[in-house]
């Protein structure tokens, strides 16, 4: 079962496949059983959380020094894929505690809150969560409205809401990003921790969702909300701090998508040859093989998308807007292939025991979050005709 | 303890084999290859009994070409602390050939445990461990499926048809593993980093003649199609009238 | 002519069907390689001797009977110590593959310098050697091999050789365990046997496997009531369920587990995973009920029901019952 049409391992490390086959078996045998329920119920697998720590998933790419594994960011792309050939949901678990908890504390922390947190959200003891989105401010999150102000002992009060947060139920820790001191310029963003359990800190399950419904999705709602001089994140301030951090997350997403793909193409190349019609498989018939051509050759190009990509990365060299070449792309062509693959499934592709339809509704959110497809066609016709065409 | 475990590389067993053109061998073009299951127990168990004791190292042995160096990182980024690539171009189909190899490269290795698995999914002799105990004169305990150990004692189990024996003996010795007695550990994220820094040995293995050659390899007759006789309880009768009368089982 | 020692395994005092199988296995070879003799050795408690008439029966023209009280329970140190003093002779030494078998054949090539052929569903004498077909890669690929030596040990595959009756006159000789069991460094302390006096899975004619499919372990009991109807089936289970300890790891069935080769496989509830099928593929009728029509195991099923195996099998447990009620 591998979809290796191009050779692809030929270009990846002795360790990068290693790391791949972890996750892989991992996704295999605790993901794949479970997870199907977990969708219909609408829960994410929590007892999956220490199994994922003790592999090492939650912020792979971060430092050795802060208890994380120190791999390249292409074995992390790598997690990223495997994990998502599982569930998005899952995936988008291990997207918000590395690249949008982790990350911050990592690139903003002070010394101390880096030794604080790191190591417990490694070991998954600490969940955390990344609040910037907000509920009337999705695209444009240069228009928030929560605020933090500072008191004369140095505290803060924060007040605001977020929506459509990750993990926001279950995370211990908020990394949330507000503006500061009444500045409604997004220069005055930055960075906060807010624990959970702090006075006037909410949170509420997102329900009545049919996609990423392994996944928890939650309002938080901050009602004066005191936070202690040490919970804002130093190094944080404007607008930049957490769109470097959605450039983490979109990398990791880039090649998530591709692992849906893969598996959505191999569950459809699979049934295709063993679904008898009309005395032959049906992968014997012209309009299935065009499907499945089709699928392997997207899948392919966006292989060599994010492997390309993530060796820029690792040399330092790598651009946001490249990320949202790679995040726009994978993303569209997954859910094609989601979609086609449903569909070659026959009537037997609407069940929850097989995979594709629940990718297929998955992926339309992974298609709408860390910046919508439409964002990223912005972004890229911006950097290459120099004209703002956002508003 | 200072445990030894010998391991094997063999193909996906969920692959669909070909023959190779010599018709000796199989066609190893895209297949996949790992850890033999039972020997990949044998690791697991070794690493258990190590962390339960809070002491002691595992040394993991490959014989073959310097494609199993692979496994022997893999079983490194398990947590084994040394590995030895006993090299051969090809591995015999003489397991007492593959014996006497092992045999001269753990005699002086002052192991408390030897781990073997219970045989190896490809060839299926399951001869090699248990030989290895006979030519170093240890005990042996031939398919574990449970095994403690304390103060150098230990305990076991074994699986016979029907009926199981519960077995003592000192160390050291020779254990081959069985099902049942662990699944292996994920290699962690951060063990597969540690696994590069890790000594690995290459030596040339001590192959005497090999006594038992392959004349050839088929692929079994395929089944003749079967068929749906029908759905739900109702298609019990004509099962039974099957089974009496086409298959004559009943 | 080569003479052949074959070994002859016990159980409670008691010949096991693998000890028929060896006998008969090395009578066969004797006779195709020009009519060579056929030893039998066999291991037990006092009053073994008298088992010694069925390997006559078997083909053994000489029985040697190593009776000795420690022979309640194996030893393997002794034993395998006692095969090599008696192996001067042969050409082949043979057992049957049992756990028992697998356990002393290699003792006993490694102590005899003798190449080991183990598993093998058919045996030949080839020129100064042995060929052997031995099932490898999960029984996907059927090797042949041959063995070249003075002396080769071989094993059987258990149910791969018919035991058939080819009698000889009784020649029953007893011999001394070549070590004393007492001094063996692995002591056996305990033998358990499967409790309900149930039929070994490597032994029943008819093997009924349960999986996933049957929702809880409490539904195993639909499993076994459809055994006891059939009167000659053991019960068996897919790794899955072993592994969630509905049923004990030594039931499980497939690439790891027990390799079973019964006249009749029912697969309950079962879907078919590549590592379960390496274990049951070579029965000779196998049958599938399984609600997935699209399940890997009707694809090696000869009979397949598609539906709800707990509606199914209470429904197949009656019927069965009829109609060996009817003969």
């Amino acid at each position: 079962m591998t979809t290796d049409f191009f050779d692809i391992d030929s270009a990846l490390s002795e360790e990068e496949r290693a790391v791949r086959e972890s996750v892989r078996q991992f996704v295999d045998d605790r993901v794949l059983p479970i997870i199907g329920q977990h969708y219909i119920d609408g829960h994410f697998p929590l007892d999956l959380v220490p199994v994922m720590a003790e592999l090492g998933v939650f912020g792979a790419n971060l430092p050795e020094e802060y208890g994380c594994a120190g791999l390249n960011n292409v074995a992390y792309g790598l997690i990223m894929q495997e994990l998502e050939r599982g569930d998005s949901g899952v995936r988008s678990f291990a997207s918000v505690q590395g690249a949008l908890a982790m990350y911050p504390i990592f690139a903003f922390g002070s010394e101390e809150q880096k030794r604080r947190y790191l190591p417990a959200m490694a070991r998954g003891e600490v969940i955390g969560c990344f609040g910037l989105t907000e509920p009337d401010y999705g695209s444009n999150p240069s228009g928030m409205i929560t605020m933090a102000r500072e008191q004369k002992d140095g505290s803060w009060v924060l007040n605001g809401a977020k929506m459509w947060i990750t993990n926001g139920s279950t995370a211990h820790i908020a990394v949330v990003w507000a503006k500061t001191n009444g500045d409604a310029s997004d220069k005055s963003i930055r960075g906060f921790i807010v624990p959970r359990g702090t006075r006037g800190f909410t949170s509420k399950d997102q329900k009545g969702k049919l996609s990423l419904r392994a996944s928890d999705t939650s309002e938080l709602v901050f009602q004066d909300v005191h936070l202690p001089a040490d919970a804002i994140l130093p190094g944080s301030g404007g607008l930049k701090s957490p769109l470097m951090c959605l450039t983490q997350a979109r990398y990791g997403i880039s090649w998530g998508a591709i692992g849906a793909a893969m598996a959505c193409y191999e569950e459809a190349l699979d049934y295709a040859k063993n679904r008898v019609m009309f005395d032959r498989p049906i992968a014997g018939y012209q309009i299935q093989q065009q499907r499945l051509a089709e699928m392997l050759t997207e899948i392919v190009k966006a292989q060599l998308v994010s492997l390309h990509l993530g060796r820029l990365k690792d040399a330092g060299t790598m651009t946001p807007q490249q990320v949202s070449l790679a995040k726009r792309n994978n993303v569209h062509i997954a859910t094609d292939i989601a979609r086609e693959a449903r569909r070659l499934l026959g009537a037997n592709g609407i069940l929850a025991e097989y995979a594709s339809m629940r990718h297929m509704a998955n992926l339309e959110s992974v298609y709408t979050y860390e910046g919508t497809h439409d964002v990223h066609s912005l972004i890229l016709g911006q950097a290459v005709t120099g004209l703002n065409a956002f508003k | 303890m200072n445990i030894a475990v010998c391991i094997k590389r063999v193909p996906d067993m969920e692959s669909r084999f070909r023959i190779a053109g010599s018709g000796v061998g199989i066609d190893e073009a895209g297949l996949k290859f790992d850890i033999s299951d039972f020997d990949a127990y044998a690791v697991e168990v070794a690493l258990q009994l190590n962390e339960k004791a809070g002491a002691g190292e595992v040394t993991v042995i490959c014989l073959g070409p310097d494609v199993v160096q692979e496994i022997i990182r893999k079983a490194l980024s398990m947590g084994a602390a040394k590995g030895v690539h006993l090299k051969a171009d090809a591995v015999p189909a003489d397991s007492l050939a593959i014996a006497k190899a092992l045999a001269a490269e753990l005699k002086d290795g002052g192991y408390d445990l030897l781990l073997f698995g219970k045989h190896s999914l490809d060839a299926m002799t399951g001869g090699a461990g248990t030989m290895v105990a006979q030519l170093l004169g240890l005990p042996c305990l031939t398919a574990a499926s449970r095994l403690e150990i304390t103060d150098g004692k230990a305990v076991a189990r074994r699986e016979l048809e029907g009926a199981a024996e519960s077995l003592t003996f000192a160390l050291p010795a020779v254990v081959t593993i069985d099902e049942g007695i662990a699944r292996p550990r994920y290699p962690s994220l951060k063990g597969i980093m540690a696994a590069k820094k890790k000594p690995l040995e290459t030596r040339p293995a001590q192959l005497g003649d090999a006594r038992v050659t392959v004349d050839k390899m088929a692929l079994p007759a395929e089944r003749p199609a079967g068929r749906i006789i029908g759905t739900g309880p109702d298609a019990v009768p004509e099962l039974v009238r099957l089974l009496q009368t086409e298959a004559k089982v009943l | 002519m080569p003479n052949i020692l074959a070994i002859a395994e016990t159980r409670g005092g008691e010949l096991r069907k693998v000890a028929l199988e060896a006998v008969t296995a090395a009578r066969a070879l004797a006779d195709a390689t020009g009519g060579g003799e056929v030893r039998a050795l066999v291991f037990g408690p006092a009053g073994i001797g008298a088992r010694a008439e069925a390997l006559a029966q078997h083909g053994a023209d000489k029985v040697l009977v190593c009776e000795h009280a420690a022979y309640d329970k194996a030893d393997a140190e002794s034993m395998a110590a006692t095969v090599v003093a008696h192996a001067a002779g042969s050409a082949v030494v043979l057992f049957s593959a049992s756990a028992q078998g697998r356990d002393l054949s290699p003792r006993v090539a490694a102590g005899l310098d003798a190449p080991l052929l183990a598993d093998c569903l058919t045996v030949s004498g080839a020129k100064g050697g042995v060929t052997v077909t031995h099932p490898t890669y999960t029984g996907k690929v059927i090797a042949t091999l041959t063995a070249t030596a003075p002396t080769v040990v071989v094993s059987m595959r258990p149910s791969a050789v018919m035991p058939a009756v080819n009698a000889r006159p009784l020649a029953a000789e007893p011999v001394a365990p070549a070590s004393d069991p007492a001094a063996s460094r692995v002591k056996v302390t305990e033998v358990v046997v499967g409790g309900g006096g149930k039929l070994d899975l490597g032994e029943a004619p008819v093997v009924i496997s349960g999986g996933r499919g049957l929702k809880e372990a409490a539904n195993f009991k639909l499993v076994e009531d459809l055994a006891a109807a059939f009167g000659n089936a053991a019960v068996g289970a897919t790794r899955a369920v072993t592994d969630d300890g509905w049923r004990p790891h030594s039931d499980q069935i497939g690439q790891t587990g027990r390799l079973v080769s019964p006249d009749l496989y029912i697969a309950v509830g079962i879907s078919g995973a590549i590592q379960h099928l390496a274990g049951m593929r070579t029965s000779r009728t196998i049958v599938a009920i399984n609600k997935d029509a699209e399940a890997p195991i009707f694809k090696v099923a000869d009979y397949g029901i598609v539906g709800d195996a707990l509606e199914i099998v209470p429904v197949l447990t009656a019927a069965v019952k009829a109609a060996r009620a009817a003969h």
